[in-house]
Protein backbone atom coordinates (compact mmCIF):
# COMPACT_ATOMS: atom_id res chain seq x y z
CA UNK A 1 0.00 0.00 0.00
CA UNK A 2 0.71 3.75 -0.25
CA UNK A 3 0.72 3.98 3.25
CA UNK A 4 3.66 1.99 3.87
CA UNK A 5 5.85 3.05 1.70
CA UNK A 6 5.29 6.95 3.06
CA UNK A 7 6.22 5.53 6.20
CA UNK A 8 9.75 4.66 5.36
CA UNK A 9 10.05 8.08 3.57
CA UNK A 10 8.98 10.45 6.36
CA UNK A 11 9.46 9.11 10.00
CA UNK A 12 6.36 9.38 12.34
CA UNK A 13 8.63 12.52 14.36
CA UNK A 14 8.90 14.49 11.19
CA UNK A 15 4.98 14.45 10.85
CA UNK A 16 4.77 16.16 14.34
CA UNK A 17 7.57 18.74 14.12
CA UNK A 18 6.27 19.85 11.06
CA UNK A 19 3.36 21.06 12.74
CA UNK A 20 5.09 23.33 14.96
CA UNK A 21 7.06 25.10 12.51
CA UNK A 22 7.98 24.58 8.89
CA UNK A 23 3.71 24.00 8.30
CA UNK A 24 2.66 25.95 11.59
CA UNK A 25 -1.23 26.13 10.72
CA UNK A 26 -1.68 29.85 11.34
CA UNK A 27 1.68 31.70 10.56
CA UNK A 28 2.12 29.49 7.25
CA UNK A 29 -0.90 28.13 5.91
CA UNK A 30 -3.12 30.49 7.39
CA UNK A 31 -5.12 28.17 8.64
CA UNK A 32 -8.46 28.73 11.27
CA UNK A 33 -7.99 32.40 11.21
CA UNK A 34 -11.51 33.24 13.37
CA UNK A 35 -10.81 31.85 16.72
CA UNK A 36 -6.73 32.68 16.23
CA UNK A 37 -8.39 36.34 16.33
CA UNK A 38 -11.02 36.40 18.32
CA UNK A 39 -10.60 34.25 21.56
CA UNK A 40 -6.90 35.74 21.59
CA UNK A 41 -7.87 39.02 23.72
CA UNK A 42 -5.48 36.93 27.26
CA UNK A 43 -2.95 34.15 27.60
CA UNK A 44 -5.30 32.00 29.77
CA UNK A 45 -7.82 32.13 26.87
CA UNK A 46 -5.97 31.27 24.47
CA UNK A 47 -4.19 28.51 25.87
CA UNK A 48 -7.69 27.44 26.64
CA UNK A 49 -8.75 27.38 23.35
CA UNK A 50 -5.97 25.79 21.71
CA UNK A 51 -5.58 23.05 24.03
CA UNK A 52 -9.29 22.24 23.51
CA UNK A 53 -8.88 22.49 19.74
CA UNK A 54 -5.83 20.10 19.96
CA UNK A 55 -8.44 17.63 21.45
CA UNK A 56 -11.04 18.02 18.74
CA UNK A 57 -7.65 17.60 16.41
CA UNK A 58 -6.31 14.60 17.52
CA UNK A 59 -9.75 12.57 18.29
CA UNK A 60 -11.25 13.44 15.15
CA UNK A 61 -8.19 12.42 12.92
CA UNK A 62 -7.90 8.92 14.98
CA UNK A 63 -11.44 8.26 13.89
CA UNK A 64 -11.40 9.90 10.35
CA UNK A 65 -8.39 7.75 9.71
CA UNK A 66 -9.58 4.89 11.07
CA UNK A 67 -12.90 4.87 9.20
CA UNK A 68 -10.87 6.06 6.22
CA UNK A 69 -11.72 2.83 3.88
CA UNK A 70 -15.36 3.13 5.31
CA UNK A 71 -16.52 6.10 4.45
CA UNK A 72 -17.94 6.35 1.18
CA UNK A 73 -16.04 9.40 -1.14
CA UNK A 74 -19.56 11.09 -2.03
CA UNK A 75 -20.40 12.16 1.61
CA UNK A 76 -16.86 11.95 3.15
CA UNK A 77 -17.26 16.00 3.70
CA UNK A 78 -20.35 15.56 5.83
CA UNK A 79 -19.18 12.49 7.89
CA UNK A 80 -16.20 14.77 8.57
CA UNK A 81 -18.19 17.19 10.03
CA UNK A 82 -20.73 15.39 11.99
CA UNK A 83 -17.24 13.64 13.99
CA UNK A 84 -15.91 16.85 14.38
CA UNK A 85 -19.48 18.64 15.95
CA UNK A 86 -19.53 15.19 18.13
CA UNK A 87 -16.19 15.80 19.48
CA UNK A 88 -16.72 18.97 19.73
CA UNK A 89 -20.09 18.77 21.96
CA UNK A 90 -17.52 16.63 24.62
CA UNK A 91 -15.28 19.46 25.00
CA UNK A 92 -18.04 21.88 25.56
CA UNK A 93 -19.78 19.76 28.30
CA UNK A 94 -16.14 19.33 29.47
CA UNK A 95 -15.04 22.35 29.79
CA UNK A 96 -18.93 23.66 31.61
CA UNK A 97 -18.01 21.41 34.13
CA UNK A 98 -14.41 21.99 34.69
CA UNK A 99 -14.42 25.91 34.68
CA UNK A 100 -18.05 28.07 34.03
CA UNK A 101 -15.84 31.25 34.18
CA UNK A 102 -13.49 29.66 31.25
CA UNK A 103 -16.75 28.35 29.41
CA UNK A 104 -18.17 31.67 29.55
CA UNK A 105 -15.12 33.63 28.72
CA UNK A 106 -14.97 32.24 25.70
CA UNK A 107 -18.36 32.11 24.79
CA UNK A 108 -19.54 30.53 21.16
CA UNK A 109 -16.23 30.06 20.20
CA UNK A 110 -16.00 26.73 21.90
CA UNK A 111 -18.72 25.28 20.05
CA UNK A 112 -16.97 27.23 16.50
CA UNK A 113 -14.33 24.72 16.64
CA UNK A 114 -16.85 22.38 14.34
CA UNK A 115 -15.90 25.33 11.11
CA UNK A 116 -12.69 25.74 12.23
CA UNK A 117 -11.29 25.15 8.57
CA UNK A 118 -7.73 23.32 10.44
CA UNK A 119 -9.85 20.54 11.74
CA UNK A 120 -11.62 19.68 8.18
CA UNK A 121 -8.63 20.30 6.14
CA UNK A 122 -6.28 18.12 8.70
CA UNK A 123 -9.08 15.32 7.76
CA UNK A 124 -9.36 15.39 4.38
CA UNK A 125 -6.04 16.45 3.23
CA UNK A 126 -3.81 14.08 5.86
CA UNK A 127 -6.33 11.83 8.16
CA UNK A 128 -8.11 10.55 5.20
CA UNK A 129 -5.18 9.27 3.69
CA UNK A 130 -2.99 7.83 6.21
CA UNK A 131 -2.44 5.22 8.70
CA UNK A 132 -3.93 6.06 12.79
CA UNK A 133 -0.65 6.49 14.61
CA UNK A 134 0.60 9.11 12.19
CA UNK A 135 -2.60 10.92 12.00
CA UNK A 136 -2.56 11.41 15.78
CA UNK A 137 1.02 12.51 15.27
CA UNK A 138 -0.03 14.91 12.76
CA UNK A 139 -2.84 15.65 14.64
CA UNK A 140 -0.81 16.51 18.20
CA UNK A 141 1.84 18.68 15.90
CA UNK A 142 -0.29 20.58 13.85
CA UNK A 143 -3.04 21.13 17.24
CA UNK A 144 0.27 22.22 19.24
CA UNK A 145 1.52 24.49 16.55
CA UNK A 146 -2.13 26.05 16.59
CA UNK A 147 -1.61 26.75 20.24
CA UNK A 148 1.89 28.12 19.95
CA UNK A 149 0.18 30.80 17.45
CA UNK A 150 -2.22 31.55 19.75
CA UNK A 151 0.00 32.25 22.74
CA UNK A 152 2.00 34.51 20.75
CA UNK A 153 -0.97 36.34 19.77
CA UNK A 154 -2.53 36.35 23.30
CA UNK A 155 0.69 37.02 24.78
CA UNK A 156 1.61 40.10 22.82
CA UNK A 157 -1.97 40.87 23.12
CA UNK A 158 -2.03 40.66 26.99
CA UNK A 159 1.35 42.34 27.60
CA UNK A 160 0.66 45.43 26.06
CA UNK A 161 -3.37 45.55 26.47
CA UNK A 162 -3.36 44.86 30.43
CA UNK A 163 -0.24 45.01 31.38
CA UNK A 164 0.11 41.11 32.27
CA UNK A 165 0.48 37.91 31.50
CA UNK A 166 -1.43 35.01 32.33
CA UNK A 167 -2.97 37.12 35.40
CA UNK A 168 0.61 38.35 36.99
CA UNK A 169 1.27 42.44 36.66
CA UNK A 170 4.10 42.75 35.06
CA UNK A 171 4.41 46.32 34.91
CA UNK A 172 4.49 48.97 37.85
CA UNK A 173 1.30 51.14 38.51
CA UNK A 174 2.35 53.68 36.16
CA UNK A 175 2.01 51.74 33.32
CA UNK A 176 -0.54 52.71 30.75
CA UNK A 177 -2.16 49.84 29.10
CA UNK A 178 -2.92 50.03 25.20
CA UNK A 179 -6.15 49.10 25.52
CA UNK A 180 -6.35 48.75 21.20
CA UNK A 181 -4.60 45.72 21.92
CA UNK A 182 -7.45 43.89 23.85
CA UNK A 183 -9.86 45.64 21.43
CA UNK A 184 -10.71 44.00 17.98
CA UNK A 185 -8.70 46.26 15.81
CA UNK A 186 -5.82 45.13 17.87
CA UNK A 187 -6.42 41.56 17.06
CA UNK A 188 -5.93 41.72 13.24
CA UNK A 189 -2.91 44.28 13.67
CA UNK A 190 -0.98 41.72 15.83
CA UNK A 191 -1.24 38.75 13.38
CA UNK A 192 -0.31 41.35 10.93
CA UNK A 193 2.88 42.11 12.43
CA UNK A 194 3.41 38.44 13.29
CA UNK A 195 2.61 37.43 9.33
CA UNK A 196 5.41 39.98 8.20
CA UNK A 197 8.32 39.00 10.69
CA UNK A 198 7.45 34.97 9.19
CA UNK A 199 7.21 36.38 5.49
CA UNK A 200 10.66 38.25 6.53
CA UNK A 201 12.25 35.03 8.06
CA UNK A 202 10.86 33.31 4.67
CA UNK A 203 12.41 35.65 2.38
CA UNK A 204 15.89 35.49 4.58
CA UNK A 205 16.17 31.83 4.60
CA UNK A 206 15.42 32.22 0.55
CA UNK A 207 18.36 34.55 0.18
CA UNK A 208 20.60 32.25 2.30
CA UNK A 209 19.85 29.19 0.17
CA UNK A 210 20.06 31.11 -2.98
CA UNK A 211 23.69 32.31 -1.59
CA UNK A 212 24.85 28.64 -0.87
CA UNK A 213 23.31 27.54 -4.29
CA UNK A 214 25.38 30.15 -5.93
CA UNK A 215 28.71 29.49 -3.92
CA UNK A 216 28.68 25.47 -4.38
CA UNK A 217 27.73 25.15 -8.30
CA UNK B 1 -37.77 36.05 25.61
CA UNK B 2 -35.67 38.90 24.47
CA UNK B 3 -37.86 42.30 23.93
CA UNK B 4 -34.95 44.03 22.00
CA UNK B 5 -37.03 46.20 19.63
CA UNK B 6 -36.46 45.11 15.84
CA UNK B 7 -34.72 48.11 14.59
CA UNK B 8 -31.84 47.89 17.68
CA UNK B 9 -31.02 44.52 16.51
CA UNK B 10 -30.54 45.17 13.23
CA UNK B 11 -28.37 48.22 13.66
CA UNK B 12 -26.82 46.04 16.24
CA UNK B 13 -25.52 43.08 13.84
CA UNK B 14 -24.92 44.91 11.05
CA UNK B 15 -22.82 48.06 12.19
CA UNK B 16 -22.11 48.31 16.10
CA UNK B 17 -20.90 43.91 16.50
CA UNK B 18 -20.57 43.67 12.61
CA UNK B 19 -19.71 39.84 12.55
CA UNK B 20 -16.37 40.21 10.83
CA UNK B 21 -14.94 43.14 12.07
CA UNK B 22 -16.14 43.22 15.70
CA UNK B 23 -16.90 39.25 16.22
CA UNK B 24 -14.05 37.81 14.37
CA UNK B 25 -16.37 35.51 12.21
CA UNK B 26 -16.63 34.80 8.64
CA UNK B 27 -12.43 35.72 8.46
CA UNK B 28 -11.33 33.11 5.87
CA UNK B 29 -13.59 34.59 3.32
CA UNK B 30 -13.52 38.21 4.38
CA UNK B 31 -9.77 36.93 3.20
CA UNK B 32 -10.08 34.61 0.58
CA UNK B 33 -12.77 36.35 -1.66
CA UNK B 34 -12.20 40.08 -1.34
CA UNK B 35 -10.00 40.14 -3.86
CA UNK B 36 -12.96 41.73 -6.49
CA UNK B 37 -15.65 44.07 -5.91
CA UNK B 38 -17.84 42.19 -8.33
CA UNK B 39 -17.27 38.71 -6.56
CA UNK B 40 -17.19 40.09 -3.03
CA UNK B 41 -20.93 41.65 -4.03
CA UNK B 42 -22.17 38.19 -4.96
CA UNK B 43 -20.50 36.25 -1.99
CA UNK B 44 -22.78 38.77 0.12
CA UNK B 45 -25.37 38.18 -1.36
CA UNK B 46 -25.30 34.40 -1.54
CA UNK B 47 -24.11 34.70 2.02
CA UNK B 48 -27.55 36.32 3.47
CA UNK B 49 -29.37 34.13 1.35
CA UNK B 50 -27.83 30.82 3.61
CA UNK B 51 -27.94 33.04 7.09
CA UNK B 52 -32.07 34.02 6.50
CA UNK B 53 -32.90 29.97 5.99
CA UNK B 54 -30.81 28.71 8.32
CA UNK B 55 -31.79 31.32 10.83
CA UNK B 56 -35.57 30.06 10.30
CA UNK B 57 -34.42 26.58 10.69
CA UNK B 58 -32.23 27.06 13.75
CA UNK B 59 -35.23 28.95 15.47
CA UNK B 60 -37.20 25.73 14.83
CA UNK B 61 -34.83 22.73 15.92
CA UNK B 62 -34.25 24.51 18.94
CA UNK B 63 -37.73 24.73 19.85
CA UNK B 64 -37.82 21.12 18.91
CA UNK B 65 -34.57 19.98 20.93
CA UNK B 66 -35.89 21.78 24.00
CA UNK B 67 -39.44 19.84 23.71
CA UNK B 68 -37.72 16.45 23.44
CA UNK B 69 -35.30 17.68 26.01
CA UNK B 70 -32.21 16.64 23.84
CA UNK B 71 -29.86 19.97 23.85
CA UNK B 72 -26.67 18.05 22.96
CA UNK B 73 -27.82 17.28 20.13
CA UNK B 74 -28.04 21.14 19.10
CA UNK B 75 -24.68 21.69 17.95
CA UNK B 76 -24.87 18.71 15.26
CA UNK B 77 -27.81 19.58 13.63
CA UNK B 78 -27.26 23.34 13.42
CA UNK B 79 -24.53 22.35 11.27
CA UNK B 80 -26.51 19.21 9.31
CA UNK B 81 -29.13 21.99 8.51
CA UNK B 82 -26.50 24.98 7.38
CA UNK B 83 -24.31 22.25 5.34
CA UNK B 84 -28.07 21.04 3.40
CA UNK B 85 -28.98 24.68 2.89
CA UNK B 86 -25.54 25.64 1.34
CA UNK B 87 -26.04 22.39 -1.13
CA UNK B 88 -29.57 24.09 -2.14
CA UNK B 89 -28.17 27.31 -2.69
CA UNK B 90 -25.99 25.63 -4.82
CA UNK B 91 -28.03 24.01 -6.92
CA UNK B 92 -30.08 26.77 -6.85
CA UNK B 93 -27.93 29.39 -8.27
CA UNK B 94 -26.28 26.69 -10.69
CA UNK B 95 -29.13 26.22 -12.15
CA UNK B 96 -30.99 29.93 -12.29
CA UNK B 97 -27.22 32.09 -13.19
CA UNK B 98 -24.18 29.27 -14.42
CA UNK B 99 -22.04 32.54 -14.57
CA UNK B 100 -22.88 33.64 -11.05
CA UNK B 101 -22.12 29.76 -10.23
CA UNK B 102 -18.66 29.91 -12.05
CA UNK B 103 -17.78 33.42 -10.51
CA UNK B 104 -18.04 32.04 -6.99
CA UNK B 105 -16.25 28.78 -8.01
CA UNK B 106 -14.80 27.20 -4.78
CA UNK B 107 -16.02 29.56 -2.29
CA UNK B 108 -19.62 28.79 -2.74
CA UNK B 109 -19.58 25.23 -0.89
CA UNK B 110 -16.86 26.97 1.59
CA UNK B 111 -20.44 28.79 2.70
CA UNK B 112 -20.93 25.50 4.62
CA UNK B 113 -17.51 26.05 7.28
CA UNK B 114 -18.28 29.83 7.36
CA UNK B 115 -18.07 30.44 11.34
CA UNK B 116 -20.61 33.64 10.70
CA UNK B 117 -23.33 31.02 10.29
CA UNK B 118 -23.08 28.98 12.68
CA UNK B 119 -22.63 31.87 14.53
CA UNK B 120 -25.58 33.75 14.18
CA UNK B 121 -27.68 30.44 14.88
CA UNK B 122 -26.05 30.33 18.09
CA UNK B 123 -26.06 33.56 19.04
CA UNK B 124 -29.22 33.74 18.02
CA UNK B 125 -30.30 31.09 20.47
CA UNK B 126 -28.19 32.33 23.31
CA UNK B 127 -30.37 35.49 22.77
CA UNK B 128 -33.65 33.75 22.94
CA UNK B 129 -34.83 35.85 19.93
CA UNK B 130 -38.51 35.08 18.86
CA UNK B 131 -38.85 34.27 14.73
CA UNK B 132 -39.20 37.02 13.78
CA UNK B 133 -36.52 38.86 15.49
CA UNK B 134 -34.31 36.18 14.23
CA UNK B 135 -35.16 36.89 11.02
CA UNK B 136 -34.02 40.20 11.24
CA UNK B 137 -31.15 40.10 13.26
CA UNK B 138 -30.11 37.30 10.19
CA UNK B 139 -30.86 40.46 7.95
CA UNK B 140 -28.50 42.76 10.00
CA UNK B 141 -25.39 39.81 10.19
CA UNK B 142 -25.84 39.30 6.20
CA UNK B 143 -25.31 42.86 5.61
CA UNK B 144 -22.91 43.40 7.79
CA UNK B 145 -21.33 40.79 6.17
CA UNK B 146 -21.59 41.97 2.81
CA UNK B 147 -20.17 45.48 3.97
CA UNK B 148 -17.14 44.28 5.72
CA UNK B 149 -16.86 42.50 2.18
CA UNK B 150 -17.21 44.76 0.16
CA UNK B 151 -15.63 47.72 1.73
CA UNK B 152 -12.35 45.58 2.17
CA UNK B 153 -12.82 44.70 -1.60
CA UNK B 154 -12.80 48.49 -2.90
CA UNK B 155 -9.42 49.08 -0.82
CA UNK B 156 -7.59 46.27 -2.37
CA UNK B 157 -8.49 46.95 -5.89
CA UNK B 158 -7.27 50.78 -5.38
CA UNK B 159 -4.08 48.97 -3.29
CA UNK B 160 -3.21 46.52 -6.31
CA UNK B 161 -2.05 49.95 -7.99
CA UNK B 162 0.28 51.33 -4.75
CA UNK B 163 3.68 50.37 -4.75
CA UNK B 164 4.14 48.20 -1.12
CA UNK B 165 7.11 46.70 0.15
CA UNK B 166 7.40 42.86 -0.98
CA UNK B 167 7.33 41.78 2.86
CA UNK B 168 4.29 43.57 3.51
CA UNK B 169 1.91 42.25 0.56
CA UNK B 170 -0.61 39.27 0.77
CA UNK B 171 -2.67 38.47 3.59
CA UNK B 172 -0.40 40.72 6.20
CA UNK B 173 -1.64 43.30 3.99
CA UNK B 174 -4.74 42.87 4.47
CA UNK B 175 -5.12 42.09 7.97
CA UNK B 176 -3.85 45.82 8.45
CA UNK B 177 -5.97 47.13 6.74
CA UNK B 178 -8.86 44.82 8.22
CA UNK B 179 -7.66 46.34 11.82
CA UNK B 180 -7.97 49.90 10.72
CA UNK B 181 -11.27 48.78 9.40
CA UNK B 182 -12.27 47.91 12.55
CA UNK B 183 -11.13 50.87 14.59
CA UNK B 184 -13.16 52.83 12.14
CA UNK B 185 -16.28 50.89 13.04
CA UNK B 186 -15.96 51.29 16.55
CA UNK B 187 -16.96 55.02 16.07
CA UNK B 188 -20.68 52.80 15.45
CA UNK B 189 -20.49 51.59 19.54
CA UNK B 190 -22.12 55.01 20.78
CA UNK B 191 -24.83 53.71 18.87
CA UNK B 192 -25.63 50.34 20.21
CA UNK B 193 -27.70 48.74 23.64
Amino acid sequence: MADSDRVQAVSSTDEFIKGLWRENPVFVQVLGMCPVLAVTNSGINALAMGLATTFVLVLSNTLVSALRRVIPRQVRIATFILIIASFVTVVDYLIQALSLELHRALGAFISLIVVNCLILGRAEAFASKNSVARSIMDGLGMGLGFTFALLCLGGVREILGSGSLFGFALFPAGFQPWIVMILPSGGFFTLGLWLLLFNYLKARRQAVQGAVQEVTS
Amino acid sequence: MNDDSLWTIFLNASLVNNFVLAYFLGICPFLGVSGRLATATRMGGAVCFVMLVSSVCAYGIHHLLVAIDAPYLQLISYIVVIASTVQLVEMFIKKMSPALFRALGIFLPLITTNCAILGLALFQTNKGYGLLQSLVYALGAGSGFTLALVLMAGIREKLELATVPDMVQGTALTLMVAGILSLAFMGFAGLGA
